[in-house]
């Protein structure tokens, strides 16, 4: 039987590599969300940190310095998208498509060079003692930075919403921007941190898929996860706990099509390769019933008018 | 303690189009309960914003406490000592009491000590309030509670209260009142925003009469007539309204065993609802605003849909239909939001008599728009009704509150309904508008259809309907003729004071 | 100090000024763009805007406008009553490619029979294929709440995914020596979408798209559907208390845009492209996106902005072989368009003014 070659503790830990470039994103999407701004444009933020930290990786041989720049290059891009949709008031559906598709064409433009090049490793960072339980060694405790870093993220995320009131007050401006608007919160100031937060967070995903998962850099190489983490933050109802669930999760099904391709089960790889997209869209279907606890403003447009 | 708090002179703030403020002055003393009374648009809102740091005047000045008082946010307004209760509440409905009472203070402890201090303010003042409960769950009172125990754990100079009984039973009133003495006699100060009259003679030590954004006089509310008071703030004198009292004739519309689960979060069910209302009467329906008033509206508009034979208009039951249907059978309604609901902001006011009057006034032909007869109806409406409007190209954002509910109280009465439901005809709406309103629905049902008209103002309710009920938590009352009602009476109706039973068994 | 006001009502003006002052904004940035790239700006902006028209080849251009810009037209113009009524369709690009692999079906399973009857089934097949897959988020939708954004969008990368399972499989050309992709449909007389009138790039793609412009016209502006449509994307409350219901704008509005993006598929691989194969979508659906907002989501704008966005695709290739630009840059000129065009809406709504220094 193929499947038996298949090995549980790798695929586990594979499992969790995969996860963590939707975790990020999707962790970033949500605290905008919940500063109350749909920000459609994670896909596009996602590919031009690809690229930003694949080439600065290259170029300086430095991961470290790849992960800073693609966060710096999502940031910028998110900077876009607050500049349209918190000063200029435009459309957050419309605006995001279009950083979806300004990111789609920046990148490609930015990756010319550098198609077929293999970026430094990230090292492993082998956890003494830790690292050798059997098992569990293999699966927690033998990855990358980042993987930690984005772990870390989620804790911190989640107390900072719950317990600071930094969190309570980002949680006001999107529950209700008027009341908070009333209060002497500033709105859109405290929204324009949340985008670039998640644009950061995006750069920091799309760059752990050139530099880790794949790792090389193709056109298009985030091929919709961008949108899978949108559909992440729905499947969480908004909650951060969800968020790493909901990744998991998705890093599975990716791990695990990918692991029955590769034992040459007879199915086509095309319709391995949906099944993603497929599951993502069930999700949907399972979760959405519920929407009472999506943030009260999410999407509208604040002006302080008179 | 009898010197100025609060000093305001000359200030100015200009919107295009319109002087909200042209320089009014006058001053607040310390201890003292202060009145500004005005018309709606008369600029009440944006002179308090002013003082809260919300909106930075044009010119003029302020002294707090013989100090310059010019506070650039609201943060600062409250570093300073004042501390306002909003008339649509600055309330996150989403999160406990507790974190919404620390979103409004400078330097909130911990949630935990914050949840004892609130129920240390909330008995000391008698205002019951578990910090724990989901803003969203509570009633319009308590969500005020919310608001003026945010205030009162700030230790404020001055407290600013913007309508505050608008959404309030008789009864809760009352215990706002002994609230807000009690702290007067600790020295704080009121600005109280309203233009209920006698409500201001009952409490009041001041008053300031704002009429167009001006400072019109002064008067001691207790010393003066309710009419001397109106007529400072309206200018003129309106002729009340008049009633032909016809007969009543059929029964028209008939609501038996309604009953509807709430919808999301926190709307809120109607329980078992039945009454009938008959040709020639109006029907006024009371109660505290998010009673179950939207709810009601809905579901005889036909956007919320129920069982066929909960509703009957002449014997036919109407339930399962839509709005369209409905409207075709000659079942009208204006809802209270106007833009958005009633109407559509961006669009022109023709393209807005369409929304509701496409069957009945013929404006389409086989699927296709008459736009000539659809500008001829609202041309129709605009000159009946007297809407100010440069034409029925403008677009519907573009009229003022009032002008706009004439316009949409004026869509639905000329389309000759049979019954015709309108909720909150009159809120946000000038003295004279409000009359011209008032004095069409009370025409409608002398022409022989019935009216149910859903209010939150008392005042209009006893002096346009025949009848009243009130809703109270998706119930409603008994209904009972209004005239000889006492105000007691419809304070109990409308559900006493709610979450205050204790104090009133 | 930049202050914002609101207008009393949107300004007629800027409503089709921005449009303008938008392509202009994005040719000064491009150019900036190009010349960063290490190429004459000038240059560049006119191989692209002036040499497909006007230049020496403008002969074999002209009609590739047709070509290019019929697509865009027929997608953008099913988007953007989507888009009016508040229904986002994003994944017009996988009904496009269902759309092209249901016609195509149709005529290879005809192959090699010759008879009228078989384009016109095609062109059915088409706009079903493309109907049926806009179905889905629509459906889901309804009877499950799922936001159609994400959805659509989803079933783009599934439809990418079946199309490379038929070139490579189900319709791969039994006698093309195991090279992927389908029979050349230009090869076969019944099925394929030719040119009208010889020279001028006029299929039949180009005739659906006019019809469809006249058609969104007419609904828009005359038809109580219409006015439903555009009730529902300002106020949607309003509109329920008029009477629509939601659910049919839902499903028309997914349904027609499905099935025009399917009409445009089935045209193109008919047609210009001629075959099913791996990479036959070249991302028409997206482009369509910027289309539609280009033209306000007017008929007749997105006429205007089909053809515009054509002519960058053309100037594009142009620009590409005869100066090097990348092809990338292209793409990226074309998300600035969308980003600027959003940027200045701002004038139809808002009148900025200079803040006098405020008195406190």
């Amino acid at each position: 039987m193929v499947l038996s070659s298949i090995d549980p503790a790798l695929l586990l830990a594979s499992l969790i590599v995969a996860s963590t470039p939707i975790l990020l994103a999707a962790l970033g999407e949500l605290v905008v969300e919940r500063a109350g701004v749909l920000n459609l444009g994670v896909e596009g933020m996602m590919i031009t940190g690809a690229i930003c930290g694949f080439a600065m990786a290259v170029n300086t041989g430095s991961p470290v310095v790849g992960f800073v720049a693609a966060a710096a290059g999502g940031a910028i891009l998110a900077l876009l998208f607050a500049l349209l949709t918190q000063l200029a008031l435009a459309n957050q559906v419309a605006s995001g498509l279009a950083l979806t598709l300004f990111g789609l064409g920046l990148s490609s433009l930015l990756g010319q060079g550098y198609v077929g090049i293999k970026p430094p490793p990230t090292t492993r960072l082998d956890l003494p003692v830790l690292s050798d339980l059997p098992f569990v060694g293999r699966v927690l405790f033998s990855h990358d930075l980042m993987v930690y870093v984005a772990l870390a993220l989620v804790a911190l995320v989640w107390g900072l919403l719950k317990y600071t009131r930094a969190g309570l007050i980002l949680r006001a401006v999107g529950e209700n921007h008027e009341a908070a608007h009333a209060l002497g919160y500033k709105v859109v100031r405290i929204r324009i941190l949340a985008i670039l937060f998640g644009g950061a967070c995006a750069g920091l995903g799309g760059a752990y898929l050139s530099l880790v998962r794949v790792p090389q850099w193709t056109e298009g190489m985030t091929s919709g996860a961008g949108w899978i983490a949108l559909a992440l933050v729905v499947f969480a109802s908004w909650k951060v706990g969800r968020v790493l669930l909901g990744a998991w999760l998705f890093g599975g099904v990716s791990v695990l099509q990918l692991n029955l391709q590769a034992a040459g089960v007879a199915i086509p790889v095309e319709y391995l390769s949906m099944s993603p997209y497929l599951i993502t869209i069930l999700v949907l279907v399972i979760m959405s019933a519920d929407k009472s606890r999506a943030p009260g403003s999410l999407g509208r447009i604040f002006h302080a008018s008179q | 303690m009898t010197g100025d708090l609060l000093t305001v002179s000359g200030l100015t703030k200009a919107y295009p189009g319109v002087v909200a403020n042209d320089a009014v002055s006058f001053a607040i003393r310390e201890g003292e309960v202060h009145a500004l009374l005005g018309e709606n648009g008369a600029g009440k809102s944006t002179l308090v914003k002013m003082i809260y740091g919300l909106v930075k005047p044009d010119s003029g000045t302020m002294t707090l406490r013989g100090a310059p008082y010019a506070p650039h946010d609201p943060h600062a307004a409250r570093l300073a000592g004042v501390a306002m209760v909003f008339q649509h509440f600055s309330l996150f409905d989403a999160m406990s009491v507790a974190e919404n009472v620390a979103l409004g203070m400078e330097k909130p402890p911990a949630l935990r000590d914050l949840a004892a201090r609130i129920r240390d303010v909330s008995e000391t003042y008698g205002l019951p309030l578990d910090p724990d409960r989901t803003v969203g769950d509570l009633s319009a009172g308590e969500r005020q509670r919310v608001e003026i125990i945010r205030c009162l754990l700030q230790e404020p100079r001055l407290l600013i209260m913007d309508e505050p009984t608008s959404v309030l039973t008789p009864q809760e009133v009352e215990i706002l009142f002994q609230t807000l003495r009690k702290l007067t006699g600790e020295g704080v100060a009121i600005l109280y925003i309203s233009h209920k009259l006698e409500e201001i003679r009952a409490l009041c030590d001041h008053a300031t009469i704002l009429r167009q954004g001006r400072n019109v006089g002064t008067c001691t509310p207790r010393e003066t007539s309710a009419r001397a008071m109106a007529e400072l703030m309206v200018g003129s004198s309106f002729a009340a309204p008049e009633r032909a009292r016809g007969g009543k004739g059929e029964v028209l519309l008939e609501v038996s065993g309604l009953s509807v689960a709430a919808q999301g979060q926190f709307g809120t069910a109607l329980h078992a609802i039945s009454f009938a209302v008959q040709a020639g009467e109006v029907l006024g329906i009371g109660g505290v605003a998010g009673n179950g008033q939207d709810e009601l509206l809905a579901v005889l508009s036909g956007e919320m849909p129920v069982a066929a034979e909960t509703l009957r208009l002449k014997g036919a039951t109407i339930g399962q239909h839509g709005p369209s249907q409905r409207r075709a059978m000659g079942l009208l309604t204006a809802p209270e939001e106007r833009l958005g609901h009633a109407a559509a902001p961006d669009m022109s006011l023709t393209e807005n008599a369409i929304l509701t009057g496409a069957a009945r006034e013929n404006l389409v032909n086989r699927g296709f728009l008459k736009w000539d007869a659809a500008e001829a109806f609202a041309r129709r409406i605009i000159t009946g009704f007297d809407v100010r409007t440069p034409g029925p190209g403008t677009a519907a954002r573009a009229l003022s509150g009032g002008n706009l509910q004439k316009f949409v109280i004026g869509r639905e009465v000329l389309q000759r309904p049979e019954v015709l439901v309108v909720n909150q005809p009159t809120w946000g709406v000038d003295a004279a508008a409000a009359a011209a309103i008032r004095q069409a629905l009370l025409d409608l049902a002398a022409g022989g259809a019935a009216v149910i008209c859903i209010s939150q103002d008392l005042d209009e309710l006893i002096e346009i309907s025949d009848r009243f009920g009130a809703l109270s938590e998706g119930r409603l009352s008994e209904i009972r003729p209004t005239q000889g009602l006492s105000v007691e009476e419809i304070g109990l109706m409308m559900g006493g004071a709610h979450g205050m039973e204790v104090a009133h068994v | 100090m930049l202050k914002l006001e609101k207008r009393p009502q949107p300004s007629q003006l800027w409503t089709w000024a921005t449009p303008v002052l938008a392509v202009l904004i994005t040719m000064v940035a491009g150019g900036a763009l190009f010349a960063a790239l290490g190429q004459d700006p000038v240059a560049a902006i006119s191989t692209i805007f002036w040499q497909p028209l006007f230049g020496e080849f403008a002969f074999y251009y002209r009609p590739q406008l047709l070509i290019k810009g019929a697509p865009l037209v027929l997608i953008a113009i099913g988007l953007s009553l989507g888009f009016r009524a508040g229904i986002w369709n994003i994944g017009a690009e996988g009904q496009y490619i269902v759309g092209a692999l249901a016609g195509a079906g149709v005529a290879l399973a005809f192959y090699p029979a010759e008879s009228a009857l078989i384009f016109p089934l095609m062109v059915l097949a088409g706009a079903v294929g493309g109907w049926a897959w806009g179905m889905i988020p629509a459906v889901l939708k309804l009877r499950f709440g799922t936001n159609e954004i994400l959805v659509s969008l989803m079933l783009v990368y599934v439809a990418e995914q079946l199309l490379a399972a038929m070139a490579l499989g189900l319709m791969k050309n039994p006698e093309g020596r195991g090279f992927p992709g389908s029979r050349n449909l230009r090869q076969y007389d019944s099925a394929h979408n030719a040119e009208l009138i010889t020279g001028t790039g006029m299929h039949w793609g180009v005739v659906a798209a006019l019809i469809a412009v006249i058609f969104a016209y007419v609904l828009l502006s005359r038809h109580l559907l219409g006015y439903h449509i555009r009730l529902a994307g300002q106020a949607p409350r309003a509109a329920r208390f008029a009477g629509v219901r939601p659910a049919r704008l839902v499903l028309f509005c997914l349904g027609t845009s499905g099935a025009l993006a399917g009409l445009a598929g089935l045209f193109e691989v008919a047609g210009p492209a001629g075959q099913v194969s791996i990479d036959f979508n070249v991302g028409y659906g997206f482009t369509a996106i910027i289309v539609a907002f280009l033209g306000r989501l007017h008929p007749f704008g997105i006429l205007l902005a089909g053809l515009l966005m054509a002519l960058t695709y053309i100037g594009g290739e142009l620009a590409q072989s005869n100066m090097g630009l990348p092809a990338a840059a292209i793409q990226l000129f074309q998300g600035m368009l969308l980003f600027f065009l959003l940027a200045v809406d701002l004038l139809t709504n808002y009148r900025i003014r200079l803040a006098t220094k405020e008195v406190a």
